[in-house]
């Protein structure tokens, strides 16, 4: 990215997710519970060249930092991720996502028969496998589109 | 063995299995042994699905090591019909007793209760998830007609929703034992249980049809089809008789073929066949007793 378009984008406070897999960006905003109804500030770079990546996916969020949840289930959907935590319009935190062994709380089982999807009080776990994520509780494997299974 | 709460059979080692196995030999040989070593222990008994058979079983293994039950009773007369989470009821009812058997309709039940208690949990079966209690029963009879090692065992019937198939088949996986599954197409085992036996290790195999495996078989485990199953009762009665065994089904098996069932059985395995030295099934159904004392046994121990 240019100077120039990083300033039209610059943001005051909230998060910069760089480095973000191309075509993932929009999964992304629904991580972050983004469909634009709610009046986030935010710009979006899709396919944007990347001398790590080729192409590259970039997601702008102003007043809105990542949780540390958020962020487990981020490094799912694109694992060369960065996030930049913006404050005053400077990076104050840089982090690259790292893998987790479990995630928590974010996802919901699909599995309608999981003590998880029955009103008690309990969050979700999965443990992280190579190619998915398995529900601690029920057992049940999440393959393909995990961002389908998010928390509303 | 070296476990706060018996979850699922997928938490035992082969270690944790064959000191189960081998207490439970133990009082099985002399009932005397277990004397009065959980006196004044208190097991409660929380069946938030009916299932009398399974809970008579705990019962008669708590008397007999000296200690008594605690039963919540039926759901209907309970708190829980008013709205208590599970959650709740066992942080109330570990205050009564030393530990809790637990069956409840929803997956991972057991496991959610532990977090909530400091007294042990034993699952007795969560919904279509696990019910290990079960698992080390069946495992204690197979290694008593064909030993754990260098079999092969035919797992047959209702594989995809049956519980008590895909904990046996995992603690398969810590024997050296030949699994052969036999089932109709729309009844084979689910994705999650087929990815946990290939990463254990498991030999597995898949058929549709008995005939070509009977003949090797040194335990043949046998499940009942369910009629809801199916949309129709033709395609019912079909498949469920395709997979039911008859005396003459035996012709083709080996002598000394152990034939076990979970119980209770329908009509998938003959009347007739009770009178064959193959049918294991109602001394499996004993054999839950020793199992379970020593799984209580071990749990209940303080030290
Ligand atoms: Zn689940």
């Amino acid at each position: 990215m240019t100077d120039t378009e990083l300033r039209v984008s610059k943001i005051q406070n909230g998060t910069v997710i760089d480095h973000v897999t191309a075509g993932e960006a929009l999964h992304v905003l629904g991580l972050l519970g983004i469909d634009g109804t709610e009046g986030t500030t935010m710009s979006l770079g899709m396919n944007v060249p990347s001398d790590r990546l080729g192409r590259k996916d970039v997601v702008k969020v102003e007043g809105r930092e990542l949780s540390d949840s958020e962020a487990e289930v981020l490094s799912l959907i694109a694992p060369e991720a960065t996030i930049n935590i913006i404050r005053d319009y400077e990076v104050v935190d840089k982090r690259r996502v790292e893998r987790p062994e479990e995630v928590g709380g974010v996802l919901v089982c699909p599995n309608r028969e999981c003590i998880t999807n029955a009103g008690e009080p309990v969050e979700t776990t999965f443990a992280v496998l190579e190619d998915g994520l398995r529900c601690e509780y029920c057992g049940e494997i999440v393959r393909e589109d995990i961002t389908a299974h998010l928390r509303d | 063995m070296r476990h706060d709460h018996l979850l699922t059979a997928k938490q035992l080692s082969r270690a944790d299995i064959e000191t189960v196995l081998d207490r439970a030999a133990a009082f099985d040989d002399d009932p005397t042994a277990a004397g009065e070593r959980h006196a004044d222990e208190l097991l409660a008994l929380c069946f938030f699905e009916p299932s009398t058979r399974t809970k008579m079983s705990f019962e008669t293994a708590a008397k007999r090591l000296g200690g008594d039950v605690v039963d919540m009773g039926s759901v209907e007369s309970s708190s829980v019909k008013k709205g208590e989470s599970l959650a709740d009821t066992v942080r109330v009812v570990e205050g009564y007793a030393d530990g809790v058997v637990l069956r409840h309709p929803k997956q991972g039940a057991a496991k959610m209760a532990s977090e909530h208690v400091d007294v042990p949990v034993v699952n007795a079966g969560d919904g279509a998830g696990h019910h290990p209690s079960q698992t080390l029963l069946d495992l204690y009879t197979i290694r008593e007609h064909a030993g754990l090692d260098d079999i092969s065992i035919g797992i047959m019937g209702d594989l995809k929703y049956g519980r008590t198939v895909h904990s046996l088949a995992h603690a398969l996986t810590n024997f050296d034992v030949r699994q052969h599954f036999v089932s109709p197409e729309s009844l084979r085992l689910p994705r999650s249980v087929r990815y946990d036996l290939h990463e254990a290790g498991a030999q597995v195999r898949e058929h549709e049809d008995l005939d070509a495996v009977l003949p090797n078989l040194d335990v043949l485990y046998v499940t009942r089809i369910q009629r809801e199953r199916f949309p129709d009762e033709d395609e019912y009665e079909e498949v469920a008789g395709e997979y039911s065994i008859t005396p003459e089904t035996l012709d083709a098996a080996k002598d000394d073929l152990a034939v076990m069932h979970p119980l209770p059985r329908v009509d998938e395995i003959a009347a007739a066949v009770d009178e064959t030295d193959n049918a294991t099934y109602f001394e499996q159904a004993h054999n839950g007793v020793p199992v379970r004392m020593a799984l209580l046994d071990l749990l209940l121990d303080d030290d």
